[in-house]
């Protein structure tokens, strides 16, 4: 009687245990699933632009890339998707993120790689306990404050201090992209600073080299790989970045190179022209190829950032 | 270079001169603190953003402001429905993403039987019988997929977060809304319309990353012998995932439902076009209601206001808001992350 029991019992667990391990691998799935129905949901609706005669006619990848008839840079590529005759050329768009890009890459990396060094290699554990919190607080602050900042304050310091034409400009967008970048060049910084391995600074040091040497030249080099990669995942998150762009770079789609115009981005772009456009209608199509676009260049340049970082950490620990 | 200036210079003498002690000081003091001020200025340009708002924000703070509506175009009134409509998403997305999350992490880290590939497809390639080597080569998919998982949790922390926008509106609000409509409604729009459900879900996918990487982290604090003793007694797997494993990564757990929802509450980009709401006259009651959102409020006071000083005050309120909710979440889940983080260091 007892022994029947216990077995009913022991089957029931196995039972349990089985469909536990089921339902588990099922919801694991998601992730996978996830990235695979954003490529197939974002290019559905992107891949009108390359197959649709129809659509064809007013956007196409001629469109996007080649000049029109114009005297000057900015009227041979236009973005003017509400005008009579829309107009579709991305150029304007892709410099603008180039150009915010670039600025907050400019300002971000020297200032985060520094710190990084810093915290890793001199600073008094007193002072390092007082840095890594504070970055950390920077990149909890919503990416939509940073944007408000940038729009009420930012803006009007700067264009105080150096009278740009333009209130909203590259410059003022950029430095405020360059707070988003900051957390994660750093963060990425100082863990490839941080696998480097004590031996190696001891016996930089103990070969009579002073702090600064080994810092630079034994424990930076050593990292390098891993800071590269830090560099490369903020340039991931500077093209995908939307609200503070939207906010704070007068969003005009100028086809110019200098930094002082305002700018329009990428992002930008789908976050303010998506809410008023006609569902399926060629503009609304080229807004999901410019995610298409996004979505390409952020997987390519996050996958080549995380493979950096996996090497760099094997390389570190002896195993290649 | 510079290892010892007396190498360098042979004529002098072999006692360094006061000129070159200084001179050695000074090159290696002055650059490390240049590392000191970029530091500094980080840290400088924190605070004067979060000095600037608190400022300018503190005034506004009054239970009116926290309790009532917007009112006269929203140059007046309070935001509650712009919290409210935020805590409600943010709870529809811990719902959706924690369990998903959790049972990413267990999988990755329970269940799939070790990661080395070439000694599991070695080990599979040699077994005798069919049965083991259907097992061997099963195990070698196992550690396939935890890799393509693991590459897809990457990934997906790194897609913008206006493609997540994008992906809500074709996916969640067309297709799968859509998709009910004509089912169930005969085609009435119910659920193929932005909606707090779909932006919650939306929201879910993109803090999917953070809860893995945190369970992960707790789970791989655990220390093996407790799961080797839990099973020595005869429980099962999931027993052991169960009654020891889970109870014992709870805070790390819940460092990374706290961190994803600090993380939520702050986003816009996504539920842009997937709910958020310009301006409701009444609070979100179902899941297909839209909602307003607090982010979404800083944006269209900031950048649609008809008069930017008479809504400046109303929008530093909002703003500070916004950053004590996401700050004292952010600050909580930090916390507890130090203490596993420290726990895990003494165990290794």
């Amino acid at each position: 009687m007892r022994e029947g029991r216990d077995a009913r019992e022991e089957r029931r667990r196995r039972w349990i245990d089985r469909w536990a391990h089921r339902v588990i691998f099922l919801l694991s799935l998601t992730a996978i699933v996830t990235i695979v129905l954003i490529f197939i949901f974002i290019f559905r609706e992107a891949l009108p632009i390359l197959t649709d005669p129809e659509i064809q006619r007013e956007a196409s990848l001629r469109h996007f890339f080649h000049p029109m008839e114009g005297p000057d840079l900015a009227s041979r590529y236009m973005w003017q998707p509400v005008a009579l005759v829309p107009k579709y050329s991305l150029i304007p768009l892709i410099l603008g993120t180039l150009k915010t890009t670039l600025v907050a890459l400019g300002i971000a990396a020297p200032l985060a790689v520094a710190a990084a060094l810093y915290t890793s290699e001199f600073a008094p554990s007193r002072i390092r306990e007082l840095i890594k919190p504070a970055i950390e607080l920077l990149a909890g602050i919503p990416s939509v404050v940073l944007g408000f900042f940038a729009l009420i304050v930012l803006a009007t310091w700067m264009h105080r201090l150096f009278g740009f034409e333009t209130r909203l400009n590259a410059i003022t967008a950029g430095t405020a992209l360059a707070l988003a970048l900051i957390p994660i060049i750093y963060t990425v910084s100082e863990d490839a600073l941080n696998a480097v391995p004590q031996s190696l600074r001891e016996a930089s040091l103990a070969l009579g080299a002073t702090r600064w040497q080994t810092a630079t030249r034994v424990v930076l080099p050593a990292a390098l790989p891993g800071v590269f990669a830090s560099l490369v995942l903020g340039f991931g998150r500077a093209v995908g970045e939307t609200m503070i762009v939207l906010m704070a770079s007068g969003n005009a789609a100028i086809t110019s190179w200098r930094f002082t115009d305002s700018v329009r981005t990428l992002a930008a772009t789908i976050a303010a022209e998506l809410g008023e456009v006609v569902f399926g209608s060629p503009h609304y199509h080229v807004l999901f190829f410019i995610g298409a676009l996004l979505f390409v260049v952020t997987f390519a340049v996050n996958s080549a950032g995380v493979y950096i970082i996996h090497r760099v950490q094997r390389r570190l620990r002896g195993e290649v | 270079m510079t290892v010892a200036p007396r190498t360098e210079s042979p004529s002098a003498s072999l006692i360094a001169s006061r000129w070159e002690i200084f001179w050695e000081r000074f090159r290696e003091q002055v650059p490390i603190g240049l590392l000191a001020l970029a530091s500094s200025l980080i840290v400088a340009m924190l605070g004067i953003i979060l000095g600037n708002i608190a400022w300018n924000g503190i005034g506004q703070l009054s239970w009116e402001f926290l309790t009532t509506a917007p009112r006269a175009g929203m140059t007046e009134g309070g935001i509650f429905p712009a919290i409210f409509g935020t805590v409600a998403l943010v709870i529809l997305m811990t719902i959706a993403a924690v369990p998903i999350g959790v049972a990413t992490a267990v999988y990755l880290r329970e269940f799939v039987p070790g990661s080395n590939l070439a000694y599991a497809w070695a080990r599979a390639r040699a077994a005798r019988r069919w049965r083991e080597r259907l097992i061997g080569f099963g195990h070698v998919v196992e550690i396939l997929f935890a890799r393509a998982t693991r590459a897809a949790v990457n990934n997906l922390a790194g897609v913008p977060s206006i493609v997540f926008g994008l992906f809500g509106l074709g996916f969640f609000v067309q297709f799968i809304g859509g998709s009910i409509d004509r089912l169930f409604y005969g085609g009435e729009l119910t659920y193929g319309q932005p909606a707090i459900l779909w932006a919650a879900l939306t929201l879910a996918l993109l803090t999917l990353p953070v809860v893995i990487v945190s369970t992960d982290e707790a789970l791989r604090a655990v220390p093996r012998e407790l799961r080797e003793a839990s099973l020595a007694l005869g429980a099962t797997r999931w027993q052991t995932i169960w009654h020891i494993v889970l109870p014992e990564a709870l805070p790390g757990i819940l460092t990374g439902a706290i961190l994803a929802v600090s993380r939520g509450a702050g986003e816009v980009a996504p539920v842009l076009f997937t709910g958020a709401a310009y301006f409701l006259p009444y609070l979100p009651s179902r899941l297909n209601d839209q909602f307003m959102e607090l982010g979404y409020h800083v944006f269209i006071l900031s950048t649609q206001s008809p008069d930017v000083e008479k809504t400046k005050p109303l929008l530093y309120g909002t703003v500070l808001v916004l950053l004590a909710l996401t700050f004292a979440l952010n600050a909580v889940g930090v916390l507890i992350r130090t203490r596993v983080r420290r726990r895990l260091r003494a165990r290794s």
